[in-house]
């Protein structure tokens, strides 16, 4: 953190970013955003019935069986993490 | 002033009915069903008139709010130039030492000694521990010597004066009770924090060894006996004492119980440093002393820790014995002496150099060869043995034979104190003790490992207490960080001595207690053979009379005992417990506390049981059930779980054949009743019959804490039980209302006020059986006197009003308001003040009426102090709550008041002026407009009052009439008295200018027809000048009257002189006029104000451009939605400023843009929104704190407006830049975007293409039916 910013608001607003776990930071790759991102979204799938509905329609499935999946799928969305380069 | 809202209330009400009627008609107002009027409401559209909001903090006011959440450096705003009231103390800095403030009770805290490591059984094991520790048996077996020591000397002392009363007794029988030894004064626990323990105890024992006069004596050597202070407790610690010569010691005639110095200087007296020459003392500390590797320069640097020691005469003093020939080098290594005290040193070394006997060699030289003969000695001549006697014969015992020029060391410091080497901070006098060491340029190299380990630790302390704070940063940090390095010993020898330091100030006891702090994180459990050594140091903490000060020690202690466990915290501190000095086991027992409440009562519990009953010494039992005492005071309510193992615990306590044992058994039950409230009653069953049998037996403090307990434990009772229990209680109670005891009597009233508040207690009972006795006893002049007895009187008897009612209570006193003794008229005024204002004055029949209202008027009439709110306050409370009755009074009060308005004395009018206005609104009920009307004429005559208090509080009577008659029915009649009020702006006395400008404000807001515009003009003139005005209050009110007076007037010319106004350099001054200026354009709505305002922004200056920018920015806060009309009017003008060099302009813009986007959002405007972000967006760069702010909020309002879609589309750019310094503000943007509209993104998120095993696209999101 800069010396500026640690008397303003900022650093409240670091503090509030660090309770929320999708936020990113410079150093975020490509997957772990992409994992965030496909996490965001399932929830946002299960949070909204209309949604679960119209996937459940589209893929001839119950809602039920749609939300399992959808809460099955947050656990590894993307698969398993690339390996590192630099390690 | 209460009920003067709901009748405002009521007439904004009308008013604002009548405005909607005529909107249609008035080019000034908008149309509401367009514009949607509804969040105008929460703007403040009057002026407040009551007085009690003036100084509210900026958070509750609707607009303050919305303003500070623009106006950043708050600091400035409220940086305003103060008077010269603080200049006073200029160059007379108050001494900031600690020791400065204590109390001799808290200076016992010196007393105490930094005691020896001792050892760690969970680190050694199973193995015995080395001789050279100590363990934990060494220290109880010390502490049981102590104990029998002052017991023998207890005896000794009796047996004195029993021989001695029995002498006097001989002549005079009484003679032997005044020979009774000096009765201790008894601690109130809780007192000692409110000082009430501060009365010295004159007995010398008790006198602490740090009086300050003794710490600056010089020990020289040769002078022993002259620096001895004093000579009778010298001889008893000399290096033989025996037993008849500790007889004649005692003989000193003040040798009281309590040798709280005592043994401290005993132990140190014993020090290994004499062992060579004085008579050991035969006592066991000292082989075990003589272990300790006490070489002064580094391990234990006692001179410094232990003052007290170093420099009592019974040690010999430091400097002589051990070093021949101090050279300068030597002392400046020892670092324990100051310049000064060198500098005699060397005096006094010089003259014994002169006067020492000649040596043979000498002789031979001085005296001729011949005609002299040398002569044997006589044979019976002996040559001194005895090496102490020798010792102080010739103080240099291994002087040097002639002068020796001094070995040149540039170390040596002369007058002026050497600029520490190494960019250390700057040392002070009392510090060269503890730090000297680093002023020597020893070469680094030639140092040992732990020297160079010694020296790294001085430095950095050294910058931690003296540094600047970057200094004090970096070294905080580096000794957190190598703590383990430095291991626990060398850092904890460095530390507490400075901590012991009696010069001590509170901003370095704070550093150093954090040091402790972060250092006793890391160490964890290394520290605990240093547990005690910390406890001495941090204990006296808990006692200190600042609170942060306590918190700190209680945080040190509570983090000791978790890194050190409860057994090593038990271990340490069980023989302080029942040590001899109360100052000991007090500290202790609030330690003890702080470690339950850090590791859980359940653990200490068994230990506590153990303690509370122990049959050795009632001290520990004392302790034992303080220690509950103070973890109720500590945890409050969280004791409710152990409420009954604890009261189990202490409640033997309340029969110990021990006074002072029951006393606190009493006082720590009325701290757990207290603490568990209004619960837990269940667990005092136990102790209900030992405490009512204990009322009957006891007298005096015992009684008196029997008496708090029971007044803390009847609240908690079903209304069945406190009716009987009180009943019990009431008989001694009310026998106790007698008692000429100061500390009785608080205490009886605070019980008599807990039992009649409890549910059970009924009037009727109240009423005969308590309140003839109460009021024989309490209602007495002398209870005015005291401060604490007044509150506490008034305090109990409207609690009893509660209960009995107004009636009784009110006729029982209402004669009493024209006693001769003006506190005690006080006293009564201030409680039927209190009543009446609780209960009403319904039960008031009408002779009681008549008699309060001739009571009040008198004791009104009569008074004479200075303190004259009691008396304004019970007026008002009076007159308000009679309310329609008071109409018959009302000429005579009214005559009183104009009679008293022209009296001699400023503050007899200024009280008339300001009774005016408390009873203004009951006036008005009461129908007496007439009367109203004659006094505002009155006032308005008093108008060139010239003491700005009495102009003030007229002025104050003035609004109340005005408010409650109206514009219209007002004498004398507006348009007459506002002419006058205008030079009164010009008036700079605070309160003058409050009041004048409210009234002014309210003329505006309510008659401004009443007045020519050429009136208001001049005062727009006036008002510019009251935005200088320090209080806040002052400055809101007038940026409202330029609101309503522009409403008046048209907003023209108003604005004209706002506009001119944004030239002045005073930041304050413009602050204020861009926020008039939003508010007229707001009043007046904005296309009467934005063309002018426009048109400002191209004066080619600064000051007047930003002021533009900022207008636009409250205006368009304060406009809302009806931004959407006016958004592409100033888009060209915030484009430009949001491309100025300038950083202010680029600031301002944003947050005017932010503003506009808040409130325009949802209503079509994306467009320009789109267009203004793409001139925002660059600015997400800056560095400058306001400027990045204000720039990121602008962002938010965006996402707000534009929806996050959009705001993440600019943001996707930035994200996975290969700067790191781009993507750190892209992924700060990104977050801040996510937390306001994390749902929102899911929709928007760029489309990922999957990786070989990873899938990162969302198929589900192209479904499609």
């Amino acid at each position: 953190m800069q010396a500026s910013d640690r008397f303003n608001i900022n650093s409240q607003l670091e503090h509030l970013q660090a309770k929320y776990v999708g936020t990113g930071h410079a150093d975020l790759n490509r997957f772990e955003w992409a994992v965030n991102i496909q996490r965001d979204s399932y929830a946002s799938y299960v949070g909204h019935y209309p949604l679960l509905a119209y996937f459940g329609i589209a893929e001839n499935e119950s809602i039920g069986r749609e939300r399992y999946n959808f809460m099955q799928k947050m656990l590894l969305p993307c698969g398993l993490p690339p390996e590192r380069e630099d390690d | 002033m209460a009920s003067v809202d709901p009748e405002i209330a009521k007439t904004q009400e009308e008013r604002r009915k009548m405005e909607q009627q005529l909107a249609s008609l008035n080019s000034l107002t908008f149309d509401t069903d367009l514009y949607g009027g509804t969040d105008k409401d929460a703007y403040v559209s009057s002026i407040p008139v009551t007085d009690d909001d003036e100084n509210l903090d900026a958070m509750d006011n609707e607009v303050a709010r919305k303003l500070a959440s623009y106006t950043a450096p708050k600091s400035l705003m409220k940086e305003m130039p103060r008077g010269g009231d603080d200049d006073g103390d200029l160059g007379f800095k108050k001494s900031q030492k600690i020791i400065d403030r204590e109390d001799p009770y808290r200076l016992r805290r010196l007393n105490r000694v930094i005691s020896p490591d001792r050892n760690d059984p969970f680190a050694s094991g199973e193995k015995t521990p080395d001789p050279s520790v100590r363990t934990y048996a060494d220290v109880m077996r010390e502490q049981a010597l102590k104990r029998e020591e002052e017991e023998t000397l207890r005896l000794i002392k009796k047996k004195k004066e029993e021989e001695e009363a029995a002498k006097a007794g001989a002549e005079k029988v009484e003679t032997g009770g005044a020979a009774a030894p000096q009765k201790r004064r008894n601690r109130w626990d809780q007192s000692q924090d409110d000082g009430t323990a501060k009365k010295a105890k004159t007995s010398d024992w008790d006198l602490p060894d740090s009086s300050s006069g003794r710490w600056d004596a010089t020990p020289t050597p040769g002078r022993l006996g002259d620096a001895t202070p004093g000579v009778g407790r010298r001889n008893r610690w000399d290096e033989t004492p025996t037993p008849g010569r500790l007889v004649d010691s005692d003989a000193t005639p003040a040798g009281a119980v309590t040798p709280g110095a005592t043994p401290a200087g005993m132990t140190w007296d014993a020090t290994p440093k004499l062992s060579g020459i004085a008579t050991p003392t035969p006592k066991k500390q000292r082989s075990r002393w003589d272990e300790t590797p006490a070489t002064m320069g580094s391990a234990t640097p006692m001179a410094g820790a232990t003052p007290a020691a170093a420099y009592t005469p019974g040690v010999t003093p430091v400097g002589a014995v051990e070093l021949a020939t101090p050279t300068p080098g030597a002392i400046n290594m020892r670092g324990s002496i100051t310049p000064e005290q060198y500098n005699l040193l060397r005096w006094e070394k010089d003259i014994e150099e002169r006067n020492r006997p000649l040596s043979d060699e000498e002789l031979d030289a001085m005296f001729p060869q011949e005609g002299y003969k040398i002569l044997d000695p006589p044979a019976s001549y002996v040559p001194i043995r005895t090496p102490a006697r020798k010792l102080l014969a010739t103080p240099t015992p291994m002087g040097t034979p002639l002068y020796a020029i001094p070995e040149e060391n540039r170390g040596q410091q002369f007058d002026v104190p050497r600029e520490a080497p190494g960019g250390l901070p700057f040392m002070k006098p009392e510090d060269y003790q503890y730090f000297g060491a680093l002023l020597n340029e020893d070469d680094e190299e030639e140092l040992s490992p732990d020297e160079q380990k010694e020296r790294k630790i001085m430095k950095l302390l050294l910058k931690v207490k003296n540094g600047t704070p970057p200094q004090r940063k970096t070294a905080l940090r580096q000794l957190t960080d190598k703590a383990r390095e430095f291991g626990a010993g060398p850092l904890f020898n460095r530390i507490l001595p400075l901590l012991m330091q009696p010069t001590l100030e509170d901003q370095e006891r704070h550093l150093l207690v954090k040091v402790i702090d972060r250092v006793l994180y890391k160490l964890d459990e290394l520290v605990r053979p240093y547990v005690h050594k910390i406890l001495v140091v941090i204990e006296p903490l808990l006692i200190d009379e600042d609170y942060y000060a306590r918190v700190e020690g209680r945080e040190i202690i509570s983090n000791l005992s978790k890194a050190a466990g409860l057994a090593t915290m038990i271990a340490a501190m069980r023989p302080d417990i029942d040590n001899i000095d109360e100052y000991v086991r007090n500290t202790t027992a609030r330690a003890f506390s702080v470690v339950a409440s850090a590791l859980g009562i359940p653990a200490l519990l068994p230990f506590l049981k153990a303690v509370c009953q122990s049959k050795k010494s009632w001290q520990a039992r004392h302790t034992g059930i303080k220690i509950v005492q103070q973890i109720a005071i500590l945890i409050g309510c969280a004791v409710l779980p152990h409420l009954r193992s604890l009261v189990e615990i202490i409640e033997h306590g309340l029969n110990d054949e021990n006074q002072k044992v029951r006393t606190i058994t009493a006082l720590s039950l009325a701290a757990l009743a207290e603490a568990a409230a209004p619960y837990g009653i269940e667990s005092f069953d136990s102790v209900l019959k030992p405490l009512w049998k204990g009322i009957r037996s006891h007298r005096g403090k015992v009684l008196a804490a029997f008496l708090k307990a029971i007044g803390f434990i009847i609240p908690l009772m079903d209304a069945l039980y406190a009716s009987y229990y009180t009943k019990e209680v009431m008989v001694i109670l009310i026998r106790e209302f007698q008692s000429p005891d100061e500390e009785m009597k608080k205490i009886v009233l605070k019980v008599v006020k807990q039992c009649v508040s409890t549910e059970g207690v009924e009037a009727d009972y109240i009423r005969n059986d308590i309140l003839p006795e109460f009021f024989k006893n309490f209602w007495v002049r002398r209870m005015a006197l005291d401060r604490r007895n007044y509150r506490q009187l008034v305090e109990t008897t409207v609690e009893m009003a509660n209960k009995v009612g107004v009636a009784d209570i009110v006729g029982r006193i209402v004669e009493d308001l024209k006693d001769e003794s003006e506190p005690y008229r006080r006293m009564v005024m201030e409680t039927i003040e209190k009543v009446v204002a609780n209960l009403g004055a319904s039960d008031i029949d009408a002779r009681l009426e008549e008699l309060l209202i001739d009571g009040i008027l008198y004791a009104f009439q009569e008074q004479t102090s200075d303190d004259a709110n009691v008396m304004l306050n019970g007026f008002g409370a009076v007159v308000n709550s009679l309310g329609l009755r008071v109409k018959p009074y009302l000429p005579q009060i009214c005559g009183t008041i104009k009679w008293r308005l022209n009296n001699k004395s400023a503050k007899v009018r200024q009280q008339a002026a300001d009774l005016i206005s408390r009873i203004a609104v009951v006036m008005k009920q009461c129908q007496e407009e007439q009367l109203m009307g004659h006094l505002g004429v009155v006032l308005y005559e008093y108008l060139g009052e010239e003491y700005p208090e009495v102009l003030g509080s007229i002025l104050g009577a003035l609004k109340a009439i005005v408010n409650v008659i109206g514009m219209t029915k007002m004498t004398p009649p507006i348009k007459d008295l506002l002419p006058r009020l205008t030079p009164i702006l010009k008036n700079r006395h605070e309160k003058v200018q409050e009041n004048c400008i409210d009234l002014v404000g309210r003329i505006a807001d309510r008659g401004a027809e009443f007045v020519p515009a050429r009136e208001w003009m001049r005062i727009c003139f006036e008002l510019l000048e009251m935005l200088k005005a320090h209080k806040k209050g002052i400055r809101r009110a007038t940026v409202n009257t330029f609101g309503y007076i522009a409403k008046a007037i048209g907003p023209q010319d108003v604005l004209a002189t706002l506009l001119n106004n944004l030239k002045v350099q005073e930041r304050q001054n413009r602050v204020c006029t861009t926020v008039a200026i939003a508010i007229v354009a707001e009043t007046c709505s904005p296309f009467t104000v934005l063309p002018a305002l426009m048109n400002e922004y191209r004066v080619p200056e600064l000051n007047v451009q930003n002021g533009v920018l900022k207008s636009l920015s409250f205006l368009f806060e304060y406009i809302g939605e009806m931004g959407k009309d006016y958004i592409y009017a100033v888009t060209p003008l915030l484009e430009d400023a949001l491309m100025d060099r300038d950083l202010v302009h680029r600031q301002t813009a944003a947050s005017a843009v932010k503003h506009m986007a808040l409130g325009v959002a949802g209503l079509g405007c994306e467009d320009a929104l789109v267009h203004l972000l793409n001139y925002v967006w660059p600015n997400i760069f800056e560095t400058s704190p306001h400027v990045i702010n204000a720039v990121m909020e602008a962002i938010e309002g965006m996402r707000v407006a534009l929806g996050a879609a959009i705001v993440l589309n600019y943001c996707l750019q930035g994200l996975f830049h290969p700067a790191r310094k781009v993507r750190e503000v892209y992924w700060k943007i990104y977050n801040s975007l996510y937390i306001g509209a994390q749902d929102a993104l899911v929709a928007a998120y760029p489309v990922l293409d999957d990786e070989q095993n990873n899938i990162y696209s969302r198929p589900e999101l192209v479904m499609f039916l």
